[in-house]
């Protein structure tokens, strides 16, 4: 087995897909990286201060005394505490916020790229992955080896998800390095909040808690790795069934960006949630970002990329190994 | 090396339906150990079909398939093992050199150590140019990376499907004498499509002729195409000469023609007896003009005129 998958990932090296996704990042990640300078920079100019000391020393004491106050409720006081000692922790530790450091970035990064930047990688990657093989007759060959067909797609499926999970960790170290040499490489402990819940229309607050923004975005980029898998499941089902390269990347590439569109368009439009692509933004769960659609939560959404991603797998498999090869 | 006879290939009932159409329908044939065999027919005749089912690319409606003795079916991979193919053109990789494509093929069987691979780059001659890209390659130089691929597992049956497409001239005649070469000295039984006529006659042992999907004839190529021939004659004076050639008992079909010219089917070995016997007669010959047989006339024979297509 691990020959085949030798020899799948020796073609998706050769083919350059690699090269591209690594020149892709090259190129996006040191202009958003300048497009976040530019936000702060212009931040910094409206506050009319650069002393973000003494911002913060102000926020703090607005914020005891809020907490002083009777008026608030019980439940938000947990959550003012915890935003002290966030902003305890920046100043303790001089670390100014608003000019975040390259964790910070690749961690507001990834939160950003998941819905649809990411998704557009994993289809350069997946969408030709089996429909070259019929678009360039080798598949011909492929199949009359003494190999078993779903051998043959199993290996193509394990090179791909080893070249998204690559692709993954790759976004990161390229994110971390171009950042960094703008935002300087600090910030692995920054205290994050997460821990939000959210019942009907109601933010819960409860379990909210600070942990290191590594821990943090290692957990961002492993939902941002299972969203990507999804996708690239669902393309190599595409991929499988449609026997030209330019259908089937047209194909995920609409079905990509109109998931992403959709859950924008019409949020009460409740059907939508069953949908692979309006569940990608998992890393949202984790900001507590509200979620507009009733009845969307982390564990939802990751049951709704597994069921869609083993329906793909079952198709793709089914297909592949009863179908006559004709052209 | 023709010592043993037995039957590498052997087909029983094979059809082929694709929605309504029937496109191959109860095609039998055996190729035995060490043979050249032929399969003949025009473009459509269900050719390709065949191959691909031979290949277990697709499967058959009806019928069985053994090579080597084990069914297609049942034990793909120990009768799949027995086989090297090329399925229409010789496609490849081409963003990988010859030597890559060939290391890949080879990693996807078992027991093929590296020294077959420089041992089949030998016998198809790319030693100069294996490690190109093989999109830098010739038409003529795929073909020949193509059997370099099919022979890695040192099959006992090649199959190839319209081997000649594309070759110039030398080509063909490189590859004809290349396939001969494997089956004499190797022993290797090799299967070959085509629509010329002419090739299969001088590449194979024995041929099967399809037509709309069904076997016309299957026997010894020489048979087949045999001794009859259409031999184009122009004599003077044109009545006489008619008369005497209507005369003539080996001439099966005559038909006179304009200016003097008479077509007739006869034995090609008899061209210079019968041109004797007219001269005798004092009719004077111009011109002696046999025509190579075509497939298409070998068609109108066997069908009784009905057409090809």
């Amino acid at each position: 087995m691990h020959n085949l998958v030798y020899n799948e990932m020796l073609k998706l090296v050769r083919k350059k897909r690699i090269l591209v996704i690594t020149l892709i990042l090259l190129i996006l990640i040191p202009i958003f990286t300048y497009a976040q300078y530019h936000t702060t920079q212009n931040a910094i100019k409206q506050l009319g201060t650069s002393d973000w000391r003494a911002i913060l020393q102000q926020q703090i004491i607005d914020q005891q005394n809020r907490l002083a106050s009777s008026r608030v409720p019980e439940e938000w006081k947990e959550s003012i505490k915890l935003n002290i000692q966030q902003q305890q922790y920046y100043l303790d530790n001089n670390i100014n916020p608003t000019a975040p450091g390259a964790p910070t970035f690749i961690r507001e990064f990834v939160e950003e790229a998941v819905s649809l930047f990411l998704p557009l990688l994993v289809v350069i990657l997946a969408a030709d992955i089996v429909s070259s093989e019929h678009s360039g007759g080798t598949i011909k060959l492929l199949l009359t080896r003494p190999v078993r067909r779903w051998k043959v797609l199993l290996s193509k499926y394990l090179a791909l998800l080893l070249s998204v999970s690559f692709m993954v960790v790759l976004t990161a170290v390229i994110g971390y390095l171009v950042s960094g040499m703008i935002f300087g490489y600090k910030g692995w402990t920054l205290p994050v909040l997460t821990g939000f819940q959210v019942q009907g229309e109601h933010l819960i607050t409860d379990h909210v808690h600070l942990i290191p923004q590594w821990k943090y975005i290692l957990m961002a980029y492993g939902l941002a790795w299972f969203s990507c898998l999804a996708v690239g499941t669902v393309s190599f089902m595409v991929s499988v069934l449609v026997r030209s390269t330019a259908s089937s990347m047209g194909i995920m590439l609409a079905a990509v960006i109109s998931g992403s569109l959709l859950g924008q368009l019409a949020p009460n439009w409740n059907a939508l949630k069953y949908l692979a692509f309006t569940n990608l933004r998992l890393t949202d769960y984790l900001e507590g970002e509200p979620i507009l659609v009733e009845g969307m939560n982390l564990p939802f959404s990751l049951t709704v990329l597994t069921v869609w991603s083993i329906t793909s797998l079952i198709v793709a498999f089914g297909v592949f190994t009863r179908r006559d090869v004709l052209a | 090396m023709q010592t043993e006879t037995h039957t590498v290939l052997s087909v029983q009932g094979l059809s082929k339906t694709i929605g309504q159409r029937e496109i191959v329908k109860n095609v039998s044939f055996e190729v035995k150990a060490g043979e050249i065999f032929g399969f003949l027919g025009p473009n459509g005749a269900g050719k390709t079909t065949t191959i691909r089912m031979l290949v277990g690319l697709t499967r058959p409606t009806k019928g069985i398939i053994r090579i080597g003795g084990y069914d297609l079916s049942k034990q793909f991979l120990q009768a799949i093992r027995q086989v090297g193919c090329i399925v229409e053109n010789p496609e490849l990789y081409p963003y990988l050199t010859g030597r890559e494509n060939l290391q890949l093929f080879a990693r996807m069987t078992e027991d093929i150590p590296p020294a077959r691979i420089e041992e089949v780059v030998r016998l198809v001659e790319l030693q100069n140019r294996i490690d190109d890209p093989v999109k830098t390659y010739s038409l003529g130089m795929r073909q020949r990376l193509g059997i370099a691929q099919a022979l890695l597992g040192k099959p006992q049956l090649l199959i190839l499907d319209e081997p000649t497409n594309g070759l110039d001239p030398a080509g063909i005649r490189e590859l004809r004498s290349f396939i001969r070469h494997l089956s004499r000295e190797e022993g290797i039984s090799v299967f070959i499509s085509s629509h010329i006529l002419h090739e299969v006659q001088l590449m194979c042992d024995r041929v099967a002729i399809i037509s709309q999907g069904e076997i016309v004839k299957t026997g010894r190529v020489d048979q087949l195409v045999g001794s009859h021939a259409k031999v184009e004659w122009m004599v003077e004076p044109h009545h006489a000469g008619v008369e005497k050639l209507r005369g003539l008992p080996y001439i099966t079909q005559l038909e006179v023609l304009n200016n003097g010219r008479v077509l007739v089917h006869m034995p090609m070995e008899k061209i210079a007896e019968t041109n004797q016997a007219l001269v005798a007669e004092q009719i004077q010959v111009s011109g002696i003009r046999p025509y190579q047989q075509t497939l298409e006339d070998i068609f109108l024979e066997m069908t009784g005129g009905n057409s090809i297509a």
